[in-house]
């Protein structure tokens, strides 16, 4: 995470949390990270553990029950006058539909995600729909947004976009429906593409054009995106630096690299390990996480992933909530294995120690 | 397309031919045949009527051939709009109920453009603000109005009407144009008395109606697409009116077909509180009186009239679903 | 940065990310594995509640479902205290529904006092008629000198309590009168008949008379739905053919063709049993649509395709099988269709098509509040208006409650 640039967009200890009949729901505790321009930051972790409830905080369409109730996502964005001047924007504290919000919606977000079944109005065109994303952000007359989108089509390698235009979505393949869905989401030129699984849906041979197309489209627009999922294959692929997600807290963080070679945190080793390896012997199990996600209502005490770790250490791990510990590099993880007299966070700590239980990670 | 409308109108040709015989069926119903009762009833006004006389009459109407041949028979009839003698009036059929059934169809039109203007709004806003105060109260209203029989609800606004503001809410002309012909005094009288029956008749529908767009549009507002479109910037009611509702109005609109019966069947009964000039007294009094032909002739023409009612909101129905207009 | 080329000989980490693309799905190898820790700080109290779901059965399980429904419970002990007076009408009642004198013909109801001289002495005052000399209507004067003490399990007249136990203990009475010629809680229709008791004894007709038609129903339904849904086909075409067209032609003008045609001088029980078979002849089309449309899913599922290969009949399948799982959903449909058949009954008789006299049902109870006048003159002759719109309104939030609670994907 060795990036010197100013992100694009700062996330710090944003919580989002459901208030349901059933009870309170921490969906995002205490999540932090970076998105830099030009770059690809993967988000991953088992369905529930709050990374799409993440994405949807970022443009603010979180439904109800939910609520962000703390934190902050500062947006910086470069003034339009051209004099290099930054704005910096808090999304977290703007109205959930105002003007200033819907601004950057689209504009400055896109989001593309996971059901290219139902992301599109059933009932009006594929070309109404991108033609609307258009006019909403630019001034357009129809004859000209309707040019535009035909340039998008091309550019996310739709054939024939003239007629698809006027075609309904449920006229068309999984593959080309999530195309036009990227083309919808960079209508406007976005900085930052939030792909919520663009892939989980599509078969295999379809995902990976899709995921070039997303490749190509950074290359040429410089734009950040955030890829959600939880296909490490997918992560391995496309991303810079990774978050690894755990019951809405993020419990490691690092580059792509620091990630799958040398992972810290027992959950993202035992998602690793998780992996069918071609070079494991045949006719072995494939090694699982004990347990399965405890019932949100249910949060475990202390460390949320000690009643399947590993590593367990009894009276720590199930009484305190470990504190993040940051290595030199920049990688981050939340776990007491790491946490005896390490740097912490706030700068307490032995740096002499951490150095030594580091030490393999350079 | 054309594939859909030809299988909408032959099916609703062969419901109506099943009404038919359904119609014919309750003109046999009662014990005895036509010729008995208008036997009976001559009597009554003292002209005998010779053996002779009545053995002609039922050659004449094949009374004496089995059922499927007396329904032939009476089917000729009705296609050439012969729909038979009423007893009771002395007086062809379709003089006794011509204008009774168009105002039965003015009554059930405006019980449903009653319901949709209620329906629409209230639907959508207490899905948008689901669990609001609101809702709620638009909820139990819904719940009221479907519970409340219409005829029970005609007598309580009847009451109200006589006990509060000392009003007769029946009918659908003021005395003074009731016997006169068309004019447009008479038109506007009727507009004034049309509201009282057609919230009466709308009520259950338009409960009905807040209810299935309310839960349609729980529905599509959670789906991904109403996402997508906010995550493009749209503001929440250009959002929700082009979207949502929109995909939430098709199937609201084959509810029609559903409704229509439901108008018509509601107008029969609540015409008889009312006192409309509907055709729904005209078949109580024809029941009672065994005035079969009459009676079924009735319910021949509303069957008839909700299912071309229903045809056409097939064919609306059409014209708002690409997805039906698609489809081979 | 790590080194790939040196980490890669790790064995337990993946040497190429893109072999394992596809199939590298977080979640997908969790599996669920009792006998480690894994239970052993999820949260005692969270454990045990999942294990009372995983063990509960469907009925348990949309039972508690269904109490959370605050509005279906009350609508539910409101039907049932409905019920209730169908058992008891003739204990509550005090006086024969037929017992008619013009003497009493249209009283007031009678107001009851509770408390005399703030010691508790239900009573009543008696009436004093007489007769207007301008609108020869008969017109009736509270007497107070003349206090009517009412009495609780009071004698009065002889009934079989449940059908079998003779006694002629009634829940209320007069100390030293006869109670039919004294006390009128509703007041009385133009015969002079006590509305208070023909209400109950209408009520039991009222609602029996729904729950015969809706077993009838349901017969009708489940029998023609479970054909349609199971077989497919053709013969889902003809029966959907014949829902549609129950459901595309008014009913109420039907119902009245048929009605009509029902004999006047059939015996009460013999109307009744007419009248019911028409009102399930024409209402069981809903029930057929629901266990219809829960067979067509349930015909997909595996389970269907195991016993099919165990050899079990198509009868089995469908009667053993798939109609328990549709019964949450039968229940509810039930509770939804019932509300329709007492307002079809009480329609019908209220237009004098249905129930004759000296049948008594709320729509012949309501006969009597036919035309504005007799509305205007005696509202009380609208009261049974009251228990229809209760029961039905009862009803429709207990279905409400059954169909969000059967369906187990309800939230």
């Amino acid at each position: 995470m060795a990036n010197e640039e100013t992100p694009l967009l700062s996330v710090r200890d944003l919580q989002t949390h459901f208030y349901t009949d059933e009870g309170l729901v921490r969906a995002v505790d205490g999540v932090s990270f970076d998105i830099h321009r030009g770059k690809t930051l993967g988000i991953v972790g088992e369905s529930g553990c709050g990374k799409s409830v993440t994405a949807r905080s970022l443009m603010r369409i979180i439904d109800p029950p939910g609520r962000i109730i703390g934190g902050s996502i500062l947006l910086r964005q470069e003034r339009n006058d051209g004099s290099g001047q930054i704005d910096e924007i808090e999304i977290a504290e703007l109205s959930d539909t105002g003007q200033d919000i819907r601004n950057i919606r689209g504009e400055v977000i896109g989001l593309v995600f996971q059901e290219p079944m139902t992301s599109f109005s059933p009932v009006h065109t594929i070309g109404n729909q991108i033609v609307e994303a258009i006019q909403l952000h630019r001034s357009m007359d129809d004859r000209q947004a309707r040019e535009r989108a035909v340039e998008l089509l091309t550019m996310v390698g739709v054939s024939r976009p003239e007629e698809r235009l006027d075609e309904l979505p449920f006229q068309m393949s999984g593959g080309l429906r999530q195309r036009a869905m990227i083309a919808m989401a960079l209508a406007c030129e976005p900085d930052l593409l939030i792909a919520d699984e663009p892939t989980t849906a599509l078969d295999v041979t379809t995902q990976s054009q899709i995921l070039e197309l997303m490749q190509d489209l950074q290359e040429q627009t410089g734009m950040a995106i955030m890829l959600i999922t939880h296909n490490l294959g997918v992560i391995a692929e496309m991303a810079d630096d990774v978050v690894v997600m755990y019951l809405g807290q993020v419990v490691e963080k690092g580059t792509v690299d620091e990630i799958f070679y040398a992972p810290k945190h027992p959950y993202t080793k035992a998602l690793l390990r998780s992996i069918p390896n071609i070079y494991q012997p045949s006719r072995v199990e494939l090694p699982t996480i004990t347990g399965s996600i405890p019932h949100p209502y249910n949060r475990p005490s202390g460390c949320p992933f000690h009643p399947r770790c590993p590593d367990y250490m009894p009276g720590t791990c199930d009484v305190d909530q470990p504190q993040t510990v940051t290595s030199k590099t920049g990688q981050e993880v939340r776990c007491f294995l790491y946490t005896e007299g390490a740097v912490r966070v706030d700068g307490s700590g032995n740096s002499e120690k951490e150095e030594r239980q580091w030490s393999h990670t350079s | 397309m054309l594939g859909y409308i030809i299988r909408r109108a032959m099916f609703s040709l062969v419901t109506i031919f099943l009404v038919s015989i359904l119609s014919f069926a309750i003109i046999q119903l009662p014990p005895g045949d036509y010729v008995d009762s208008y036997i009976a009833q001559l009597q009554a006004t003292g002209t005998p009527v010779s053996e002779a006389e009545a053995e002609n009459l039922r050659a004449r109407y094949g009374l004496d051939e089995p059922f499927v041949v007396q329904y032939g028979l009476w089917m000729r009839q009705v296609l050439r709009g012969n729909l038979g003698t009423s007893m009771q009036w002395q007086r062809p059929v379709r003089e006794v109920i011509g204008d009774r059934l168009a105002l039965t169809v003015v009554v059930s039109l405006a019980a449903l453009v009653f319901t949709w203007m209620i329906a629409l709004p209230i639907g959508i806003f207490s899905a948008v603000r689901q669990y609001s105060i609101a809702d709620y109260i638009a909820t139990t209203i819904g719940f009221m109005g479907l519970a409340v029989p219409n005829f029970l609800f005609a007598l309580v606004i009847m009451y109200i009407g006589w006990s509060v503001f000392g009003l007769n809410v029946g009918g659908l002309f003021s005395a003074e144009y009731e016997l006169q012909g068309w004019s447009f005094g008479k038109f506007v009288n009727l507009l004034t008395h049309l509201p009282v029956p057609a919230i009466v008749l709308g009520t259950a529908a338009t409960a009905q109606g807040i209810r299935v767009l309310r839960n349609n549009l729980l529905d599509e507002l959670r789906k991904p697409y109403v996402v997508t479109a906010r995550a493009k910037g749209l503001s929440e009611t250009r959002l929700i009116l082009k979207y949502p509702v929109r995909v939430a109005l098709n199937p609201l609109a084959s509810t029609i077909g559903y409704m229509l019966p439901f108008i018509v069947s509601g107008s029969v009964i609540v015409s008889i509180v009312l006192s409309l000039p509907t055709v729904g007294p005209v078949l109580l009094t024809s029941l009672v009186s065994q005035d079969m032909f009459l009676a079924g002739a009735i319910v021949l023409l509303l069957g008839v009239m909700t299912i071309i009612g229903t045809f056409l909101s097939d064919m609306i129905l059409l014209l708002i679903d690409p997805r039906i207009r698609m489809e081979e | 940065m790590a080194d790939k080329e040196d980490l890669s000989r790790k064995p337990d980490e993946p040497r190429d990310p893109d072999i394992a693309r596809p199939e590298a799905t977080v979640g997908a190898g969790a599996d669920y594995n009792a006998d480690t820790e894994a239970a052993r700080q999820i949260g005692t109290e969270g454990s045990e509640a999942e294990d009372r779901v995983a063990v509960a059965t469907q009925f348990q399980l949309m039972w508690w479902r269904f109490r959370r429904h605050r509005l279906a419970m009350i609508g539910g002990i409101v039907v049932l205290c409905f019920y209730m007076v169908v058992v008891f009408a003739d204990f509550l009642a005090y006086t024969s529904p037929q017992a008619s004198e013009a003497e009493r013909s249209l009283m007031p109801p009678q107001r009851v006092y509770l408390f005399d001289d703030g010691s508790f002495n239900p009573h009543v005052f008696g009436l004093d008629s007489r007769r207007n000399p301008q609108t020869f209507q008969r017109e009736y004067f509270a007497n107070p000198d003349d206090k009517i003490e009412l009495e609780f399990f009071a004698e009065g007249f002889e009934y079989n309590l449940l059908g079998f136990i003779p006694t002629n203990r009634h829940l209320i009475g007069t100390r030293d009168r006869e109670i039919g010629e004294s006390v009128f809680l509703l007041g009385t229709d133009v015969q002079g008949r006590d509305m208070w008791s023909r209400l109950m004894y209408a009520t039991r007709i009222s609602l029996t008379i729904g729950l015969i038609a809706v077993v009838i129903s349901i017969i009708l339904g489940v029998v023609m739905g479970g054909l349609s849904g199971f077989y497919g086909g053709w013969v889902d075409m003809v029966v959907q053919r014949v829902m549609e067209l129950l459901y595309s032609i008014p009913t109420i003008p039907l119902w009245m063709g048929l009605a009509a045609a029902v004999p006047d001088h059939w015996s009460i029980l013999r109307i009744y049993f007419a009248i019911t078979l028409i009102i399930a002849l024409i209402g069981w089309t809903e029930l057929a649509r629901v266990v219809r449309g829960r067979l067509l899913a349930l015909r997909e599922e595996d389970f269907v395709m195991a016993a099919n290969l165990a050899g079990a009949s198509q009868f089995r399948i469908i009667f053993v099988h798939l109609i328990p799982l549709v019964l949450s959903h039968i229940i509810a449909a039930i509770s939804l269709a019932l509300p329709a058949m007492i307002v079809a009954e009480t329609s019908l008789s209220f237009l004098g098509l249905g129930l004759r006299p000296p049948a008594v049902s709320w729509g012949v109870l309501l006969q009597g509040a036919q035309n504005i006048q007799a509305v205007a003159i005696t509202p009380w002759l609208l009261l049974p208006a009251i228990p229809v719109i209760v029961v039905i309104l009862a009803f429709s939030f207990l279905g409400d409650g059954l169909r969000d609670a059967a369906d187990p994907y309800g939230m």
